[in-house]
């Protein structure tokens, strides 16, 4: 356990002193909330239509923003090959570094989301369930999102490819996620029920995928 | 602890580095892979590492730690620093120890005279220092085998010394290590290896 313990706190410790993670996804977020009234027009019956869904699209990409950074590093200074010839399993290691890129970068945001939706003039009654969504489909964004990142690894910017690799494998995140948070209570739960089982497959699979990208990276 | 490779060749991007190569090193010794650049002295080392596959013939270890394999078991210092320049040397260190399974973390810093500048984050080192504090992971985790690229690479004369130190002291306590180097590294190896890059096929 110690060792994974250190991975997490390396990688928190590195995520807070670097910048660059949450707090450019935040900066990215909010100029597409505040860009996109300009652009739609201030009409805000349309803008409250819109709010789910465009929050949910700018959440995604947000999260891609910072996909590369999970590996990317870890590659090129040499770390990610100690790491592979240390008894910790390869796959122990990638989740390690996935729930780090979640606390760090997709919970934040999936958090202050649904109250940057005012600015959308976001129904009130969705912003729980959007809350309660995002929380649950940040995990599965951020553990898919770890797959991409090990697909592009010696590709400097990587980060377009990674979206096309990924935003297809977000869309039942999308789908499920906007469920939720169409105002009607009757499908909240079931909505969230599947959202948190696509995040414990990812907590699975994820992993066992990036993992093997890895090593044949490092072949 | 005798480590045996028969009949070893490598593949690296189609390309055979080298063919039929035989060795064996045992506790306590040095072996020195000499040979001018792309004979494979990198590519041999990542065998050893087990981060890569011999394309031919096996890489046996007989005795040590249980059911440790190779790589377990061994310490790889390549052409990376392996440190993030946002922590300070004595964060990275402590890192690597947590993860690596635990050590003396002031004996390390001791060893390649890093001791002054232990909370001096890896950003401001010179790259002989980097150089230095990727070294000094050889003194702060206990591993029988060591897998050296160039590990003198970048360190003046007086840091030279504390390698050569380091060395004679993993080999005192039947160490075994394995280093790739074209200037000689001031450590008379107990045997030595010439990869010619002549093969082709």
């Amino acid at each position: 356990m110690k060792p994974l313990i250190a991975l997490l706190r390396r990688d928190l410790v590195l995520a807070a002193r670097q910048g660059g993670g949450v707090g450019t996804a935040l900066g990215f977020f909010l100029t597409v909330l505040v860009l996109l009234p300009i652009g739609v027009g201030p009409d805000q019956a349309t803008l409250q239509r819109l709010a789910p869904g465009i929050l949910w699209i700018t959440l995604l990409l947000a999260v891609l923003l910072s996909a590369d950074r999970i590996f990317q590093q870890d590659y090129e200074d040499g770390s990610l090959e100690i790491m592979a010839m240390a008894p910790t399993p390869l796959e122990l290691v990638v989740f390690i570094k996935a729930i780090a890129h979640w606390l760090s970068t997709s919970l934040p945001l999936s958090l202050a989301a649904p109250f940057l939706g005012i600015l959308l003039n976001l129904h009130d009654q969705i912003i729980w369930p959007l809350i309660a969504a995002m929380g649950m489909g940040s995990i599965g964004l951020s553990f898919i999102a770890s797959i991409g990142a090990s697909f592009t690894l010696n590709l400097r910017r990587g980060g377009l490819l990674i979206s096309i690799l990924v935003l297809p494998l977000y869309v039942p995140i999308l789908v499920f996620g906007m469920s939720a948070a169409t105002g009607n209570p009757e499908l909240v739960m079931p909505s969230l029920l599947i959202l948190s089982a696509i995040a414990l497959a990812s907590l699975v699979l994820a992993p066992i995928a990036a993992a093997a990208a890895l090593r044949a990276y490092l072949k | 602890m005798k480590i045996t490779a028969t009949d070893l060749a490598c593949e690296r991007g189609g390309r055979i580095v080298f063919t039929e190569l035989n060795f064996a090193v045992e506790s306590g010794r040095f072996l020195e892979l000499t040979g001018p650049n792309g004979a494979g002295k990198s590519s041999l080392l990542r065998l050893l590492s087990g981060l890569s596959e011999p394309r031919h013939g096996r890489l046996k270890l007989a005795g040590g730690g249980g059911d440790l394999t190779l790589a377990e078991q061994a310490h790889y210092i390549a052409h990376g620093e392996a440190s993030k320049s946002a922590l300070s040397v004595a964060e990275n260190l402590i890192f690597w120890r947590d993860f690596l399974g635990g050590g003396d973390l002031a004996n390390a810093l001791g060893a390649v005279n890093l001791a002054s500048l232990a909370d001096y984050p890896v950003a401001l080192l010179s790259e002989g220092q980097k150089r230095r504090l990727a070294l000094a992971r050889l003194a702060l985790v206990t591993r029988p085998i060591w897998l050296l690229d160039e590990p003198s690479a970048g360190l003046d004369a007086a840091s030279q010394k504390l390698l050569i130190s380091l060395m004679r002291q993993h080999l005192k306590s039947d160490g075994i290590i394995i280093a790739a180097t074209h200037v000689s590294l001031g450590l008379k190896p107990d045997q030595s290896l010439h990869l010619s890059g002549a093969s082709q096929s």
